[in-house]
């Protein structure tokens, strides 16, 4: 039975994640997006009462309970609306309150998502608990996560690692970063692994945090690696150099993030709709979905426009969440969501803010602050172009090396 | 050929054109600045010379009249997400996706230049049910609950083989939906039975008017009352055969009243039509229906003129031409993709180009998002719950992305996407319709 209205059984969880976004969020938006690099305290009462909660993810989070299929998703042949899904519903309710707070949600990094979705027991047992931040770029090295110089090298009993990775989200305040680095540049991407360094490893520098268009909440921030010194057990996965599942076992952990990201998007492009669809009725433009865009006002045609865009981003994302629960693969689905849900919250809030005049661009309001948040979404897991990249490889049935 | 070979009745045409084309040429047409009446003059002459009375259709007959009129029910949505079909929606969207590939799509080419499907390929998707999936079982239908869903699923199926076959095929289907949703019980007893029989009627849903910025909502067709009769004056565009059809539902605007529907049959005094042939759907075969003080009884009118049955009418046609979309901008997919592939330029296939394989990628996302809003809405209808606003959702992605998907399958071939030896070019033409077509369809 073709059904795409919320699961019955979520509300309670998007009902919960809209309090949350409301008066917890809300209230402090504005003012953490000023005071940018001040720490949101009221964000450990929120964590811990998500850490209270079972398994942690229920109530959205940022979906760092990871990501594991469940391998008998499809077992009994029935339909499933698993935590995928939920997921993507918690995280887009709780950024139509605010994305750098939920970027900045104690123990809910994306870190803590690759810990959670490919840790061993021995590992999940030595980190669990712990904030975990994500160092993948590098300056010369950005979508082409290949590319990466940071260098890891064996020495008895421990990795050392030595380079630069930048834009390391929550990497001031997190407990632990998850770094990645090559254990043999000439190998290329299957010598990639991915390594936990405690945050107050003396080999891990705070070079500088960055000032930033949007998501000001969240801390970013740039370290060197410098003779930096992890057990053995820090390396996350297999150790081995596996050329044929090497950097596809790191790559996994995108895929199953991006729809995470595309329902970032998609809450904040909510949020904008809402407040400018109060505003434009309030202003007395008539918004009737009766009448074709060509014979209505040009302001409410425009709005008609971004709220299309806006389900066809959102169903898109539930697609993939739905697809991950059910067993299907979804890397082709996962990336038309990122693709569709980033684009779109771009033009959205953009054009939310045109469309509102002076009072969206004003810091009276919070229009112009979603309009800058929006841009990364846009950007991080997989920029636009590498999404279009990935989805046309797979449409055309293209490898990396012929679709560059 | 020489002047002296000519026939008479060719040289005489030839004389009126000549004179035709110095009364054009005359600066005394602009200094009197008649020209554009002149021209319309000409145009509507050249036109009425094809305005044809509707078709001496079959006489409706009541076979069995329920006490009340029957309805299909609501679905029971499950309250979970899901987009697998059902079992029956999966086998009608197999059955008819075959179809499409196999018949449709072979002959919508011909179709297309003859502006005319053949009789035998409206026959075969009878056969498949397409035409009663909005009967109500008790009166011989197939589907049992709402069947939004159902319709959306064959339209997109049908239209990856032709939008324009697809539309001259579910043209029916729209008139009997219409009925069965809110015709009375007398109504259903006169019309449905001959859609589900083996000889459906052809019929046509007429809302869409020939007018800038047509506003269903805003009818220029009116209905007055005269005694207990209605007299319906208007005219009615882009009709799928519309001379053959046996059956029109019509809207009009009620005075003293909202929009209303109307049955007509054909042959009534004041009903007449004429060939629209448009950009694309010409398989279809369109045309207007002109209505000149046609005289209807009181019981004519569905739903008894209740508003809110003409607007979920309107919201269920825009469905309907998403889901044409939807299959048309598939079908444009599917076929540039190999294209780009195998088009070999500068040394490597044009698709290890980003500015192509981009497109390529654009088109994919855009289709998916159509096709999902589409079937949100259709859902919601089946479930009953409200729909206007997905519906109208649906229609502005398919409308805009549909018609750049339209532009793009052409663009990807280049040249060779404008010359008639591919099929971009027809699925360029008959895109547009997603955005102009109000009506017609219904899901």
């Amino acid at each position: 039975m073709i059904n795409l209205e919320t699961p019955k059984k979520f509300k309670p969880l998007v009902d919960q994640a809209n309090q949350v976004a409301t008066e917890v969020f809300r209230p402090i938006s504005r003012r953490y997006d000023s005071e940018e690099h001040a720490y949101p305290k009221e964000l450990d009462m929120l964590a811990a009462l998500i850490d209270g909660m079972n398994e942690g993810s229920d109530i959205g989070g940022a979906g760092a309970a990871g990501v594991r299929r469940s391998s008998n998703g499809d077992s009994d042949g029935g339909n499933r609306n698993g935590s995928n899904l939920s997921t993507v519903l918690g995280i887009a309710e709780l950024c139509w309150g605010d994305v750098g707070l939920l970027l900045s949600l104690p123990r809910q990094g994306l870190g803590n998502s690759a810990i959670a979705s490919v840790a061993t027991e021995e590992q999940l047992e030595r980190y669990g608990g712990k904030w975990a931040a994500m160092a993948i770029t590098e300056p010369e090295a950005g979508s082409d996560s290949a590319a990466i110089r940071t260098r890891a090298e064996l020495d008895g009993d421990e990795y050392v690692l030595n380079g630069e990775k930048i834009f390391v989200t929550s990497g001031d305040r997190a407990d632990l970063i998850v770094v990645w680095a090559s254990l043999d540049p000439a190998r290329g991407r299957s010598a990639i692994k991915s390594f936990i360094v405690e945050r107050d490893n003396p080999g891990l520098n705070l070079d500088r945090l960055e000032h930033k268009l949007g998501i000001r909440a969240s801390d970013t921030a740039n370290f060197t690696l410098q003779d930096c010194r992890v057990p053995k057990e820090a390396l996350l996965g297999s150790p081995e150099i596996d050329t044929k599942q090497g950097f596809g076992g790191a790559m996994q952990t995108f895929d199953n993030t991006r729809p995470l990201v595309a329902a970032m998007a998609v809450g904040v492009t909510r949020a904008a709709l809402e407040e400018t669809r109060g505003q434009l009725e309030e202003a007395g433009v008539e918004l009737d979905d009766a009448v074709p865009a060509y014979a209505q006002s040009a302001a409410a045609a425009r709005f008609g426009e971004m709220e299309a865009d806006y389900e066809a981003a959102r169903l898109l994302t539930l697609q993939a969440a739905w697809m991950a629960d059910n067993g299907k693969p979804n890397s082709l689905q996962a990336s038309m969501a990122k693709a569709k849900a980033g684009r779109t919250c771009v033009d959205v809030t953009l054009g939310c803010v045109e469309l509102c005049g002076s009072a969206g661009y004003a810091e009276s309001e919070l229009l112009e602050k979603w309009a800058r948040d929006a841009k990364i979404l846009d950007i991080f897991e997989g920029t636009q172009q590498i999404q279009l990249l990935i989805v046309a490889r797979q449409l055309l049935g293209k490898s990396s090396s012929e679709l560059r | 050929m020489s002047g002296t070979d000519k026939g008479v009745s060719e040289r005489s045409m030839g004389f009126g054109l000549r004179a035709l084309n110095r009364l054009a040429g005359s600066s005394l047409l602009d200094r009197m600045r008649i020209r554009g009446h002149v021209e319309r003059a000409v145009f509507s002459g050249s036109k009425n010379g094809f305005r044809t009375a509707t078709a001496a259709g079959r006489t409706f007959k009541a076979a069995q009249r329920l006490g009340k009129p029957a309805r299909q029910g609501r679905r029971d949505g499950g309250g979970l997400f899901d987009l697998t079909p059902d079992d029956e929606q999966g086998m009608f969207k197999e059955t008819v996706s075959d179809f499409a590939a196999a018949k449709v799509r072979p002959a919508a080419g011909e179709a297309d230049a003859e502006r005319a499907t053949p009789a035998e390929l409206l026959a075969q998707a009878n056969e498949l049910g397409v035409n009663m999936l909005g009967v109500p079982e008790e009166l011989g239908g197939v589907v049992g609950e709402g069947a939004a869903v159902t319709s959306a699923l064959i339209g997109e199926a049908l239209a990856h083989g032709d939008m324009g076959i697809a539309y001259a095929a579910l043209a029916p289907g729209a008139v009997a939906t219409a009925i069965a949703r809110w015709g009375s019980a007398d109504q259903e007893a006169a019309y449905l039975p001959a859609f589900t029989s083996e000889d459906p009627p052809a019929a046509a849903l007429a809302i869409l008017e020939p007018l800038p910025l047509f506003d269903p909502t805003s009818l220029r067709t009116r209905a007055r009352r005269e005694g207990s009769d209605w007299i319906l004056d208007g005219t009615k565009s882009l009709l799928a055969r519309p001379g053959e059809c046996e059956l029109f539902v019509v809207a009009a605007a009620v005075e003293d009243g909202g929009p209303a529907l109307f049955a007509i049959e054909s042959g009534a005094d004041g009903l007449s039509v004429e060939p629209e042939p448009a950009m694309g759907l010409r398989p279809a075969a369109t045309g207007r229906l002109l209505l000149d003080g046609v005289r209807l009884p009181g019981e004519a009118q569905l739903a008894g003129g209740d508003p809110s049955a003409y607007a979920e009418c309107v919201q269920r046609a825009r469905i309907a031409w998403c889901a044409l979309s939807v299959g048309t901008a598939q079908a444009a997919l599917d076929y540039v993709i190999p294209y780009v592939n195998e088009r070999i330029a500068f040394g490597e296939p044009v698709s290890n180009r980003q500015g192509v394989a981009f497109a390529v990628s654009d088109i994919g996302i855009e289709t998916e998002g159509m096709r999902l809003a589409t079937y949100r809405a259709a859902s919601r209808a089946d479930q009953g719950l409200p729909f206007s606003h997905e519906a109208a959702l649906a229609r502005r992605l398919c409308a805009a992305k549909g018609m750049q998907i339209g532009s793009d399958g052409v663009q990807l071939l280049g040249g060779h996407g404008f010359v008639k030896e591919h099929p971009v070019e027809r699925w360029y033409r008959d895109l547009r319709a997603a955005g102009v077509m109000e009506g017609a369809l219904l899901v």
